[in-house]
């Protein structure tokens, strides 16, 4: 069900992983995603795998969640990895011949190694996401950015744009769960029917979806004005981020493990 | 007359397999009969809107059976939709749901997606309409220059209009100014006797439940805890109060009454019986004096 999704939604705790200083969490998320691409054979996804699912444990993420909140981007990566296997073509013979379609070992390797990764990206952003409350995380943004504020960019209007639009995911997400019960109750057809069929009935859903985001948006803009929101200009803080040196040590740690993901690349280049 | 929905062992948990797995309702046996008028009542979280959703296949069991005009409703999860049509449910809140250029076309939306011809749908939307008190220069209108009162109403008459056998209302007058309820649910009253359609209503407000209820259902802690006539239950003061709900003010009255050695029956809870039976203490009294 669309309720599964639980990309952008926060789960309050006191681990290690929730403690870590947000600006630590998003460099080292950033560092983890390119690793994964760099990441060139087996060895390399299968130690960043173990890293992932350590954190979970230590952050007391029950994995079933991930497995739930994975299910509905199921056919994204399964649309890779087919694509993947159909169209990287190798050297040798196919493993496996059908009309046009030819399989090669290549591209089941190649198919694998896609999949892995996609999972692993959203799995590990999404631990960002769980473990950092949108508050600490729109801070750390705003603090990783302040550089650019210097060419007149507006990092604190964008680092609160960015909040808002994570902190109304689930709303919207538990918002169509009811529109859509609620046209089935009058007989809309979701889920059969040719595709221009189905890109109609969605009509009955997203205006009232759009009518009721945009009054969302206006309450909130209100709330905000009156609680005298002016943006970021001469705004203190009362939890000041500062790194410690537990941030430090895992930062350390983090950093030992991702040069032994990326030096498997080195030891296992024949594979 | 036969039951037109019939639940047996009906469980329903949220999220189930996960930690954070919630039994929401607990093996309910009960059946509604056709024709009748039954309130829903139970405190926030007892299940009430879990059960209703059942009742025309937006939820389906984890466990237990549903039987809707004597057919088992997930024998076939394919044929769900003729389901859908049979009973009509309102949500909570149900303006939000509205969605066309006008109310007209809102109204239709039921109807047409039951593949009903133009003539048909026409006729039923104004039949909604009217029974709803909407006018001919409102249904012109867009359902989003609407009051919030009106596009309750506007999307009550969308499920109306597409007359199914049972209607359900979860709480339709929540959050309507005292004159709103009353013509709200007096419209689905003066509805379900002219069109003998079986109604079962949800709500919050005793007072609504004893003036409009032929019978009533009360859920606590995820379990029918009563099931019986409004005056039955309504007799049953002690228990419901127990259960964090209440009673009619002049059930109150009287239960006080009976307390201070009045002797007046304990079953009143409206207005109406109660200045009858006043009356008749009165009458009986002073015959007696005589
Ligand atoms: N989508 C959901 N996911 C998980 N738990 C849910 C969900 N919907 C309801 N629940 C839980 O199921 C229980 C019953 O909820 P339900 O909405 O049926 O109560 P209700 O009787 O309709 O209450 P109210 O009078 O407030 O409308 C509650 O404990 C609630 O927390
Ligand atoms: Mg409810």
């Amino acid at each position: 069900m669309i309720r599964d999704i639980t990309i952008g939604q926060h789960f309050p705790g006191n681990s290690l992983v929730h403690r870590l200083d947000p600006r630590m969490k998003i460099i080292l998320t950033m560092g983890y995603i390119v690793l994964l691409f760099l990441a060139a054979n087996p060895g390399g996804l299968v130690l960043a795998t173990v890293l992932l699912g350590i954190l979970y444990r230590v952050a007391k993420i029950p994995l079933k969640l991930i497995v739930k909140s994975l299910k509905p981007i199921l056919p994204i990566i399964l649309f890779t990895v087919v694509l993947n296997l159909f169209f990287i073509t190798g050297q040798g013979s196919p493993l496996f011949e059908m009309g046009f379609i030819k399989v090669y070992i290549e591209g089941v390797r190649y198919a694998v190694l896609m999949g892995v990764r996609i999972v692993l990206l959203i799995a590990g952003t999404s631990l960002l996401t769980y473990t950092t409350s949108p508050i600490s995380l729109t801070d750390a943004i705003e603090r990783l950015l302040s550089p650019l504020a210097k060419l007149h960019c507006p990092v604190h209007e964008l680092a609160m744009v960015m909040t808002i639009a994570l902190r109304f995911i689930p709303t919207l997400i538990e918002e169509t769960d009811k529109i859509m019960n609620a046209q089935k109750a009058r007989g809309a057809q979701l889920d059969s029917g040719t595709l221009q069929q189905r890109m109609k009935a969605m009509v009955p859903i997203l205006i009232p979806l759009f009518v009721s985001a945009f009054r969302r948006a206006d309450e909130l803009a209100m709330a905000m004005e009156c609680r005298c929101y002016r943006g970021g200009e001469g705004r203190t803080r009362l939890k000041q981020l500062r790194l410690t040196s537990t941030d430090w040590a895992s930062f350390g740690v983090c950093m030992v493990i991702f040069a032994g993901i990326w030096a498997t690349n080195l030891l296992f280049t024949g594979l | 007359m036969a039951a037109i929905i019939r639940a047996e062992n009906l469980t329903h948990i949220y999220g189930q397999g996960m930690p954070d797995a919630a039994t929401a309702i607990e093996n309910l046996n009960f059946e509604i009969e056709e024709g009748e008028f039954v309130g829903l009542i139970g405190s926030t979280g007892s299940g009430k809107s879990t059960l209703i959703n059942h009742f025309n296949g937006i939820l389906k069991p984890t466990t237990g059976k549903l039987y809707v005009d004597g057919q088992d409703m997930w024998a076939d999860p394919k044929q769900i939709r003729k389901f859908r049509f049979l009973v009509g449910l309102v949500f909570q809140y149900p303006e939000y749901q509205l969605f066309e250029e006008t109310v007209e076309k809102d109204i239709a939306y039921g109807p047409t997606n039951m593949g009903l011809s133009p003539q048909e749908i026409a006729q039923r939307v104004q039949q909604a309409a009217q029974l709803c008190e909407i006018d001919s220069e409102m249904l012109k209108k867009s359902p989003f220059e609407l009051s919030g009162g009106q596009k309750r109403r506007v999307a009550i008459a969308g499920v109306i209009a597409m007359r199914p056998r049972v209607l359900v209302l979860d709480e339709p007058a929540a959050g309507l100014d005292p004159e709103g309820r009353d013509n709200i649910l007096s419209q689905i009253k003066a509805y379900h006797k002219e069109t003998k359609t079986t109604v079962v209503l949800v709500s919050h407000s005793m007072e609504d439940i004893a003036k409009y209820a032929d019978k009533v259902i009360v859920m606590n802690q995820s379990k029918i805890a009563m099931y019986d006539t409004t005056e039955k239950i309504f007799a049953r003061a002690q228990e419901l109060l127990q259960m964090g709900l209440s009673v009619p003010q002049v059930t109150k009255i009287f239960l006080k009454l009976r307390e201070l050695g009045i002797d007046v029956p304990t079953d009143v809870y409206t207005i109406p019986y109660a200045v009858k039976t006043i009356l008749a203490a009165k009458a009986a009294k002073e015959g007696g004096k005589v």
